[in-house]
């Protein structure tokens, strides 16, 4: 028997997005942890890739670097664009004639609005958002099974989620929150075409036309560098100096949920359990107190500097280092600094 | 006119819970139960269209008796009907157990009453799983709109409405045959002030309540933990990091307190790259 691990390969025009490579390492990773129960069983596992879309063929070979042994590719121009009813039923059709054991997405816009639809057209249960992915024994389960563990009530609890009985056993993740796995020079690996029919009814709902947004572009999950400001700024124009900062850094701005509720910016910009997980190599907070719904979206930083008048605040505690002032002070120095030393280096 | 459906949660107020150092585990006394902030937003659009189309809105949820103030709220907004659903064979519904209970008591008020729109939030914010309305709508057969930002156009004669929904690239404008399933963002709408009239009518407003024998008659198999799939194997609190060191402006100074963190920085590897590449 075959043991197999699906990651759904999200593109969108062609293009891979990272986190099918994140998930294809993820993957690659689930099955060296039954590496015990295939031996002893004699049976093996292997990582394939699901890819859906029109003239994609060519991003086989990508998912293949990142781990896939074999990419299953369904080429329709009804699947062109992303619409729910079609990629749905391409998937539940694939999942029913190949029976995975895991299916991996990532809970991007896209995947969360199929993974759910998938899952329940299979009647197999689904972890959303989930932050630690692990093989291991739960209840009698004579095999090892999907551990999947998200954090839950606003990140104040980390819940382990198990799903015995049916299968896929399938989880979303956020991009960002797994390494992307190195990428193979040499490959090779497998492609399969596989048809699926889509009828009229599935293509009900239209996408009539795409209004392209500069504030949604921010692509704030592969930002290096992000500077957020939060309910500290005391007013929507704090953001000004918050940009200015990100500018000076070569940055992006990122915000609490309190700024983005109080309307002072736009949600694309939100980090935190109910907005994006980022893990730069440096994340500077101001005026951030640090609810544990932010932290949960930005404690994986590799770098960060907080900055809050009240020395007590909760940042700091996930704070690499933490300056304790008033950010309109603080941020203008450091703003000025930095351009006093690059003028002095040059 | 249109009759318009929102599906809703109450939940804890996730911002005020606390953990109990002690146990690790939740402190729910003290909590206060709201309505779901994005179902509150979805009524609200609810209510925006019927003020423009005339109509009905129906709105259901499932849980304890408690959810019937969740119910009252809708109705201060301008729902018409609150159906509470509840019974303890539902206890420990996953999402898809869930959706299952939903999406049948939607189809037994659609063939009594036909909808034209049923509406959730996105998301709740106790499980923030936004599972629920993908998983009702495909049990309903009907076309799904997700983080749906903004209804330009119902038209009950053609049959069709004009959503617009949020992606990473932008906005989207999906044209879909009514009845559809939206789930929505906040900014589908604003949260109206009651009026009076609505006010008291709230107040004095006696949810129904169906179970899981009438008037739908839920397959056992299908609901509550025998219906859920998935399980919690384990729960915990999030780790405790080790906080770094601060410095305080009113002690070292602005200035050498940003030269002191520029410094850091600098120090560290990955931060040293960016700021000197």
């Amino acid at each position: 028997m075959t043991r197999r691990f699906w990651v759904f390969l999200e593109q969108t025009s062609g293009v891979l997005h990272p986190v099918a490579g994140e998930l294809l390492g993820v993957a690659c990773r689930l099955t060296t942890e039954i590496a015990d129960e295939l031996e002893e069983a004699g049976e093996e596992a292997i990582v394939e890739g699901v890819l859906v879309g029109h003239e994609v063929t060519d991003l086989a070979q990508q998912a293949m670097q990142f781990g896939a042994a074999r990419v299953y590719v369904v080429d329709n121009p009804s699947c062109k664009h992303y619409l729910n009813r079609p990629y749905t039923e391409v998937l539940t059709t694939l999942v029913r004639k190949y029976k995975p054991e895991v299916f991996l997405i990532g809970a991007t816009t896209l995947g969360r609005d199929l993974a759910g639809a998938v899952a329940t057209s299979l009647g197999t249960g689904l972890t959303a958002d989930c932050t630690r992915l692990e093989m291991g024994t739960a209840r009698k389960s004579p095999k090892k099974l999907l551990l999947a563990t998200r954090p839950a009530f606003g990140g104040n609890v980390i819940a382990t989620i198990v799903c015995d009985d049916r299968q896929p056993q399938m989880a979303t993740v956020r991009p960002r929150v797994f390494d992307m796995p190195p990428c193979a020079t040499q490959v090779s690996g497998e492609v399969i075409h596989e048809t699926v029919e889509i009828t009229p009814d599935m293509l009900a709902a239209e996408v009539v036309e795409v209004i392209a947004d500069e504030a949604s572009r921010v692509d704030i999950e592969y930002a290096d560098v992000i500077v957020s400001g939060g309910k500290g700024l005391g007013n929507p124009e704090g953001f000004q100096l918050i940009k200015e900062l990100a500018d000076e850094l070569g940055g992006v701005v990122g915000a609490s949920r309190a700024a983005v509720d109080g309307g002072w910016i736009s949600y694309p910009h939100q980090v935190g359990q109910t907005g994006k997980t980022v893990r730069p190599k440096l994340y500077i907070a101001a005026g951030i107190s640090g609810a544990i719904q932010h932290k949960v979206g930005m404690q994986d930083s590799d770098f960060i500097l907080a900055i809050n008048s009240d020395p007590n605040a909760p940042i700091f505690e996930v704070a690499t280092v933490g300056i304790v002032g008033d950010l309109y002070d603080v941020i203008p120095t450091m703003i000025e600094t930095l351009r006093a030393r690059k003028g002095a280096a040059a | 006119m249109i009759h318009q459906l929102v599906s809703v949660k109450q939940v804890p107020d996730t911002t005020n819970i606390r953990i109990d150092p002690e146990t690790g585990s939740l402190i729910r006394k003290g909590v206060p139960a709201i309505l779901n902030p994005y179902d509150a937003h979805a009524v609200a659009a609810a209510a925006e269209w019927k003020q423009k189309l005339g109509g009905r809105i129906t709105i259901i949820t499932m849980g304890p008796s408690a959810a019937e103030d969740a119910l009252r709220e809708c109705i201060e907004m301008g729902a018409d009907r609150g159906i509470l659903i509840s019974d303890r064979k539902f206890a420990g519904s996953d999402t898809l157990a869930t959706s299952y209970v939903l999406a049948e008591a939607i189809r037994a008020i659609h063939a009594e009453d036909p909808l034209d729109l049923v509406l959730f939030g996105k998301q709740a914010i106790d499980g923030d799983t936004a599972q629920v309305g993908p998983g009702a709508a495909v049990r309903l057969g009907w076309p799904l709109v997700t983080y749906a930002v903004k209804i330009r156009e119902i038209d009950p004669d053609t049959g069709y409405t004009l959503v617009e929904r949020r992606t990473e690239a932008g906005v989207e404008v999906i044209k879909t045959p009514l009845p559809s399933v939206l789930t929505c963002e906040k900014e589908i709408a604003e949260i109206p002030y009651a009026s009076l009239p609505q006010l008291i009518a709230s107040l004095q407003y006696e949810p129904e309540r169906w179970t899981a024998e009438e008037p739908v008659a839920y397959d056992t198999a299908q609901i509550g933990l025998k219906g859920s799939p998935t399980w919690v194997a384990k729960t915990g609190t999030p780790e405790q990091h080790q906080p770094g060191e601060t410095i305080d402006v009113s002690e070292a100074g602005v200035k050498r307190a940003v030269e002191d963190v520029i410094d850091k920085m600098l120090a560290n590897n990955s931060v040293v790259s960016i700021l000197e590449g």
